[in-house]
């Protein structure tokens, strides 16, 4: 890159001085014969010089002259050793022209010119000279392509071209994004305070990641011990060992609760820097103690000590202490005398940036950006949350229709959502139109989880009415049977069940915030099943009967309703739930045997949180565990696993407070 | 009729022939033995057995807490593994201590405390990026600290959830998937590396007991399996107490009606605590016994599944009847390792190959499906009407 | 005469339902003491929130000479203080036998550790024998519970409330699914209670409450609308028109 850097002020003279150039073919014709060696025989380490003295002759046809070495058009005569380019092939053989001039050279045989073939390495370096013609190309796309390397190798020798290209870029994107570069090249190399602060102006509340990290980089800082306090314009930081933290803007606090956050100096890390400041001298450390003992080591003994009584450092420091008495070694310094030194010292950070004026406008940018930025943090948390409480919510509300109505709970719940998935794995297998092949997952998964749960209601849960726990129990067996046969007819590794390419991009709000499509799809579907259950349950007749069985069997049984269809069909509805629910799931987590057994803990929460036997319920219940351990995630970003522990705690403790659940039955109606 | 009070679910001599057949059955593995007798069964088999007693103690533990007081826990197994990983803290961290010390015999200078501390924690916690020992193992270099937090870690834990769930009247379903989220959040937690117990690595090589290195496994297998046998007798005599004495009729009246104990003026959710921590312990030393045979214990062990398993033998045993719970462990466990062991070969049906391996879970799921219907008191059950039958 | 239960102004409601409305409610020491009222009217409730089940929005509940408030009580506490229920329904440990029943309810230590060692003595024995006579079990005491005929379960539930040793007993339908020969001796039974505890009697069956001969409290929606002599009250228009039925 050093060449670049070099070649830069050349270039400029190139760009805006080129026209009034005729003279410097001459000179041009003298770098290539005098370096004709090295450009026919080009090598990346030779090549940069080279490449230097062409910019330097300002001929016009530099660009041109390079872009054919590029391209590997160019060519020469063995004997005359003339650069040239091939006009035609004919029988008369081939006709040659010279670069510089154009001068026709006549016909040459096969044999008596060789082209010039640049290796790769030589091709890129040529590409980066290329760049300051190529901002000024006719060509839109060349220019924006160019400005983006430009962009990926800022230094401070593109700030004048650039500036100067501006004004007369007339395509208006391709100018915004050369003024927002110009605004980088200048807050970061620019030495004109008056003109960094200007630029740093612009920036106010831009929320992209490069304006971010621009000004993050202003704010940079290094830490320095000395022994008198400072007193700089760039002081960035006061740190107490121990004690202060660093902020993101590179002041400095005492935290008023460590919460996963260390103090930015050790006392070991303060040690370290006051030896490399030479504030601390003849610093023994406890190895260090160790090798001189062990040195001193006479028959087994060291001034008299066993060796093997020093097996504490209370004994290995008396020792020691014995070899200084003795002047065979260095006093150690007490850990007293050690933290008087650090005390004595001062330690702080300093901002590379010099002036100080423009640090606390950064300091102001850079506070009021990350207030935007957490803003926007917090609507994606609640986003995220949002949507994997659909997710609990469309994994739930079956196992809630089943239990409210009939008391039942169904452990093999889980299964069935992996059987929905599954149903959607094997439809794949043959439709291979993902949108046309998930229009029909959903209602087969739905068809086929029914028919499952109508069977299961009726070979088993019919017999178990009046003992819950007793379901529990055989639907426990019916569930490890299911997640065994899963596994032996589609093995252990995990299938797949890919969304259509529709839902695979993502809505882009800005830099911070984007929501994946397939996100707010799994929410739309939530709010579908929210409002079709509820026009279930509260118009059809299905959902009154229902509702009279809930509420009061025995009267439901009197007025005409026979509970024991109601119950065969509100278990096989809840299941067939399960199977639609297991196609979405399916749709953005690995299609296996253990699919239902990640999500059912989860869904039994929801509903005894939402509070039996209500829609609403398990909204509300949903909505809670989904938000909540998207924040408890939040807060402990590494490891979702504790974040699942710490969310199952706080539901033991909410159950605590509301037995019933958040939306619970009172009276005689929430009796067993 | 002096005993007239007692209800008739379990004959006395129950104890007696249950103790009689442990002690046996212990007593003829001792004289075939690798280590003691004439070599006819091996060490891994003995250890088979030794764990199959302390399954037996676990389900017992389970059916205390299920069949009599009618807490459908699927938590057990929890204690289970943490008395595990009570002993196995002191295992590993004994044995890895004296593998350093032994290593470093020829140093200049011996090692200080903390360096064998260091030592022993980066070949400890290497696995999990860690070198420093955690707090949670303060005592590990403890023996007896070890042996009595087998006791109370479990115990505190069914304390603290107990008190919790009882004091809310949480009873029924509800209460099994809360024992059930308690098990998972406890797993869930034990999976983390930065737990302070290896993650899912788990605590390993705890079949070599510290400073007992000059005995072979073959006699350890033995005196494990000695060990297991007297406190499953130890258990069921315990069990047996509970259950014939005044507070077992409390108990199953807990578990038949719950409103008529209550408005009898007992404490219904003392009792249940009392069963609940009691029968973690029991769980918990089962646990201390069985990893030590098993040599590994990870957080999968402890997973909500292991717990709902319990259940199943406990049921398929018979619950309601001690017995029947120590059988039901032993023979469905056994059968489990007999038939996913791949010993047994594969049947054809022509069309269908049944490869025992695969079809195994499948069929126990289903035989637990049928017992539940139509078999509610297990093998217990079964048994208990054979000599019924012949007595009249 | 100062009273053993005063109820004052309780009110307690299921989502928007007042299933007791301000009712203020008085039993003094040895009394025997009906309450009728059509369904809905609050019974059950009432007793559900003397025992301890239910607590009520608002309202006293004192008990004793101490006047102790039993809201702050939970259900074993007040069980401990002296009030004994009869459910509605049959309450029993079914799969266990009478005896063990009643001797589940002697009044006796009721920590767990005390009564896994408790052992019976003869005197216990001879106790619950004793009440096993009262209540016409004596031939059934080795029965399990849950095999006794629909009368012989309320008295055996009477039996445990006597087991207890209360001073107020709350009776919920005692006469339910007896013969005209078993209400008689029910009659006498709680007759002869009331001699040496105060009785609460819930009951339909008015021939039952008339040979009760006792204080009667009509309920109606949640408060009280009559007291008095059943003579009384059956000419009171109120009680006649949502009740009694002209």
């Amino acid at each position: 890159m050093k060449f670049f850097f070099r070649i830069i002020p050349k270039l400029l003279i190139i760009l805006f001085f080129s026209n009034s150039a005729l003279s410097s073919e001459s000179e041009f014709e003298k770098v290539l014969t005098d370096n004709f060696k090295l450009i026919t025989k080009s090598s990346s380490k030779t090549v940069e010089p080279v490449i230097e003295k062409l910019l330097n002759s300002n001929f016009s046809k530099v660009e041109e002259f390079l872009k054919f070495w590029k391209s590997k058009k160019l060519i020469f005569t063995k004997k005359t050793k003339v650069i040239a380019t091939l006009k035609q092939k004919n029988e008369l053989g081939y006709e040659l022209i010279q670069f510089s001039n154009n001068k026709n050279l006549g016909y040459f045989k096969k044999k008596e010119f060789k082209s010039i073939k640049p290796n790769s390495g030589v091709r890129s370096k040529i590409s980066n000279a290329l760049i300051g013609f190529q901002l000024q190309s006719k060509d839109a796309n060349t220019r924006s392509k160019s400005l983006e390397t430009l962009a990926r190798n800022f230094n401070p020798k593109y700030l004048k071209p650039l500036k100067n290209t501006i004004e007369k870029e007339t395509d208006s994107k391709i100018k915004k994004r050369m003024s927002e570069l110009l605004v980088f090249g200048t807050i970061k190399y620019s030495t004109s305070v008056k003109d960094k602060i200007a630029s740093l102006n612009t920036l106010r509340g831009n929320l992209s990641i490069e304006a971010r990290g621009v000004i993050a980089s202003l704010l940079r800082s290094k830490v320095y011990v000395g022994d008198v306090k400072p007193n700089l314009p760039n002081l960035a930081r006061i740190i107490v060992p121990e004690e202060t933290i660093k902020n993101m803007d590179g002041s400095s606090s005492k935290p008023i609760f460590n919460f996963n956050r260390k103090p930015e100096i050790s006392k070991q890390d303060a040690i370290e820097l006051l030896i490399k400041a030479k504030f601390l001298k003849d610093f023994i450390s406890p190895s260090r103690r160790d090798e001189i003992l062990e040195q001193n080591i006479i028959k087994g003994k060291i001034e008299g000590v066993p060796v093997g009584k020093l097996i504490t450092d209370e004994e290995r420091i008396k020792t020691y202490n014995l070899l200084v008495k003795s002047n065979k070694a260095l006093p150690l310094k007490t850990t007293e005398e050690i933290n008087e030194i650090i005390k004595k010292h001062f330690f702080y950070a300093v901002y590379e940036e010099k002036s100080g004026e423009v640090i606390n406008i950064a300091k102001k940018i850079f506070n009021n950006t990350n207030y935007k930025v957490n803003f926007y943090k917090y609507l994606d948390l609640i986003l995220d949350g949002l949507s994997l409480a659909s997710i609990y919510f469309l994994g739930a509300i079956g196992l809630a229709i089943t239990f409210g109505v009939m008391r039942v709970i169904n452990m093999a719940h889980g299964e069935f959502i992996m059987m929905g998935a599954y149903t959607g794995y094997v439809v794949q297998l043959f439709i291979p139109n993902h949108t046309v092949s998930l229009i029909i997952a959903f209602p087969l998964a739905f068809f086929v989880t029914f028919f499952a749960g109508v069977t299961l209601e009726r070979l088993v849960i019919r017999h178990l009415y009046k003992n819950p726990l007793d379901t529990l129990l055989a639907t426990f067996g019916v569930s490890i049977a299911l997640q065994q046969i899963a596994k032996n007819i589609f093995g252990t590794q995990a299938r797949p069940l890919t969304s259509p390419e529709w839902l695979d991009g993502a809505l882009v709000v800005n830099d911070v915030l984007s929501i994946s499509l397939i996100r707010i799809a799994i929410f739309a579907l939530g709010i579908i099943f929210l409002i079709l259950l509820l026009i279930v349950m509260n118009k059809t007749r299905l959902g009154l009967e229902t509702k009279a069985v809930t509420q009061n069997p025995m009267m439901a049984s009197s007025m005409g309703i026979n509970p024991d269809r109601i119950n065969m069909l509100t278990f096989g509805f809840g299941s067939g739930i399960a199977g639609i629910a297991g196609v979405a799931i399916g749709l953005f987590s690995k299609v296996t045997s253990e699919l239902g057994s990640d999500y059912i803990v989860q869904s039994f929460m929801t509903v005894v949180v939402g509070g039996v036997g209500n829609i609403w319920g398990t909204l509300a219940g949903a909505t809670m565990i989904g938000m909540l351990q998207k924040l408890i995630e939040w807060f402990n970003p590494s490891n979702t696993l504790a974040a699942q522990t710490y969310m199952i705690i706080f539901i033991i403790l909410f159950i605590q407070f509301r037995p019933k659940g958040i939306i619970a039955l009172k009276g005689r109606a929430a009796e067993d | 009729m002096k005993s007239s009070y007692l209800q008739k679910l379990n004959s006395r001599s129950s104890f007696f022939w249950v103790s009689a057949i442990i002690l046996f059955l212990t007593l003829c593995m001792i004289l075939l033995s690798e280590a003691y007798g004439l070599n006819l069964v091996s060490t891994s088999f003995t250890k088979v057995l030794g764990k199959t007693l302390c399954l037996c103690i676990v389900a017992l533990a389970m059916d205390l807490v299920w069949g009599y007081c009618g807490i459908l826990s699927l938590g057990h197994f929890a204690f289970f593994g943490l008395g595990g990983y009570m002993i196995g803290m002191w295992l590993m961290f004994e044995r890895t201590k004296n593998i350093v010390i032994d290593s470093t015999k020829n140093n200049v200078l011996p090692l200080t405390e903390t360096e064998i501390n260091e030592a022993v924690g980066t070949q400890i916690f290497g696995v999990v990026g860690g070198a420093e020992i955690p707090s949670i193992w303060l005592f590990a270099d403890s023996l007896l600290i070890h042996i009595l937090l087998v006791f109370l870690v479990p115990g505190v834990l069914a304390y603290v959830f107990g008190w919790l769930a009882f004091r809310s009247r949480v009873t029924g379903v509800y209460l099994s998937i809360l024992t059930q989220a308690m098990t998972l959040a406890l797993s869930l937690y034990l999976f983390q590396n930065d737990s302070g117990l290896r993650g899912n690595n788990g605590l390993s090589g705890l079949q070599n007991i510290p400073n007992l290195e000059s005995f072979s496994q073959a006699e350890l297998s033995i005196w494990f399996l000695v060990a297991s046998g007297l406190a499953l007798i130890t258990t069921y005599y315990v069990s047996n107490l509970i259950v014939k004495s005044k507070l077992g009729n409390i108990i199953t009246g807990i578990r038949d009606n719950e409103t008529r104990i209550r408005f009898l003026g007992y404490k219904v959710e003392s009792y249940k605590l009392f069963i609940f921590v009691l029968t973690a312990v029991i769980s918990g030393v089962a646990g201390a016994l069985y990893y030590p045979q098993a040599g590994i214990i990870n957080p999968a062990e402890l997973a909500p599944i292991a717990s709902i398993y319990l259940a199943v033998w406990v049921a398929i045993g018979g619950r309601g009847y001690l017995y029947g719970a120590v059988i039901g462990a032993a023979f469905v466990s056994l059968a489990s390792s007999f038939f996913t062991g791949g010993q047994i070969p594969n049947f054809n049906f022509g069309i269908f190959t049944l490869n025992w391996v695969d079809w195994w879970v499948v069929i126990l799921g289903l035989t637990f499906v049928l017992t539940t219907l139509y078999a509610p008191k297990g093998i217990g059950g079964l048994i208990e009407k054979i000599f019924r039958d012949k007595e009249l | 005469m100062s009273m053993l239960l005063e109820v004052n102004g309780i009110s307690v409601s299921f989502d928007g339902f007042k299933a007791i409305n301000d009712l203020s409610f008085s039993i003094g020491y040895n009394e025997l003491r009906a309450i009728i009222g059509p369904n809905g009217a609050g019974k059950t409730t009432f007793m559900d929130i003397v025992t301890g089940k239910t607590k009520p929005d608002n309202g006293t509940v004192l008990w004793g000479e101490k006047n102790l408030s039993l809201l702050r009580l939970n259900e074993a506490q007040i069980v401990e203080t002296g009030i004994s229920r009869k459910f509605q329904k049959p309450t029993l440990i079914e799969t266990q036998t009478v005896f063990a029943n009643l001797l589940l309810s002697l009044r006796k230590s009721r920590t767990p550790l005390s009564t896994l060692f408790y052992t019976i003595s003869k005197k216990d024995e001879e106790v619950i024998n004793e009440i096993a006579s009262e209540v016409n079990l004596i031939k059934n005491v080795h029965m399990l519970a849950g095999q006794l005929s629909h009368g012989q379960k309320q008295w055996l539930e009477i039996g445990m409330l006597l087991a207890q040793k209360p001073n107020l007993l709350l009776i919920d339908e005692p006469a339910a699914g007896m013969t005209a020969p078993e209400r008689q001796k029910t009659v006498s039974l709680l007759k002869n209670l009331s001699k040496n505890q105060s009785v609460i009697v819930v009951e339909h069956d008015m021939e039952f409450i008339k040979s009760l001969d006792c204080r009667v409290t009509v309920l109606h929606d949640g408060t009280v609308l009559a007291e008095g002599s059943l003579e009384h009250v059956s000419k009171n228009n109120k009680v006649i028109d949502v009740y009694l039925g002209r």
